[in-house]
């Protein structure tokens, strides 16, 4: 029994040392996550499994598909950006709208905020798995299935 | 082009640009190959054309004017002509009176059925100068 929980402990810890070694590797503090809403269809749909990176000098440019959370919300938003305005300090601030949606996100933002910051980013997409996700979201919706 | 209350957010009176633009894709038999494209692991396209500027406020403005969303089976082919932006072009202050070295391109992401979600841009762009004056009265 005592081999048993040790083997368990060493696959445990392996899996975390892999998880946290993503977050340093993408520079993002959640480098995968699952399309919750139905906001980029038909590229994404709900379940599917998005992998991130957030590097610090990548810029964020027109047309990049980025995951973002609103201030004091935790749900993190996939969509496109679509509009940027950078000044020469390499300040920016940007604007986005899900592909599938009539209007841009500022409805979604916070109460008198008007544009994102690099600040709110949690990554930008860089590639993806179909499906992948709906295990999370089943034992979202189903926590007895948990 | 006009100056106009941004109505879409900021409440301050900022330049709006008006562009009617054509596009021709021409995938059959020319550089703009879509169809070389689309192979069995795209599941689609997602086109834009953007405009890019340069004003006083801002060292790079990029604005989303149009897109489309293009899934493998559709018509690869584009022949839009004069066509109106489908989103309205706000500048972040009034850097579009004047501005000579506007830009537009057209730029897609490759959507894949799983996979790598790259972002390209076409090789050809335009470059629209706005007026120097804005216009009082157009009917859009």
């Amino acid at each position: 029994l005592y081999y048993q929980v040790l083997n368990f402990a060493m696959i445990v810890s392996s899996a975390l040392m892999i998880w946290k070694g993503l977050i340093v590797v993408t520079g993002s503090e959640s480098p995968i996550v699952v399309v919750l809403s139905g906001s980029m269809e038909p590229a994404f749909h709900r379940g599917d499994l998005l992998f991130l990176t957030n590097f610090h000098d990548d810029p964020i440019r027109a047309g990049e598909i980025v995951v973002f959370k609103v201030e004091g919300r935790d749900i993190p938003i996939v969509h496109r950006v679509i509009k940027i305005h950078e000044k020469e300090n390499g300040n920016i601030k940007f604007l986005t709208k899900g592909d599938n949606n009539e209007v841009d996100d500022r409805g979604l933002y916070k109460e008198g905020q008007n544009w994102l910051e690099k600040k709110d980013v949690v990554g930008r997409a860089r590639g993806f798995l179909p499906y992948v996700g709906m295990v999370t979201i089943i034992m979202n919706d189903y926590p007895k299935f948990k | 082009r006009k100056n106009v209350e941004d109505f879409t957010g900021p409440r301050e009176r900022s330049d709006l640009g008006f562009v009617t633009f054509d596009i021709t894709a021409d995938i059959l038999n020319g550089k703009n190959d879509f169809c070389s494209i689309f192979d069995w692991n795209v599941k689609q396209l997602f086109l834009y054309l953007s405009a890019e500027y340069s004003t006083k406020n801002n060292a790079l403005n990029q604005v989303v004017l149009w897109d489309k969303i293009m899934l493998r089976g559709d018509n690869p082919r584009l022949f839009l002509k004069d066509m109106k932006s489908k989103y309205f072009f706000f500048d972040d202050g009034n850097g579009l009176k004047g501005n000579r070295n506007v830009t537009l391109t057209l730029s897609w992401n490759v959507v894949p059925n799983a996979g790598i979600l790259p972002l390209v841009t076409g090789s050809g762009h335009v470059s629209v100068p706005f007026p120097d004056t804005y216009e009082t009265t157009k009917s859009y």
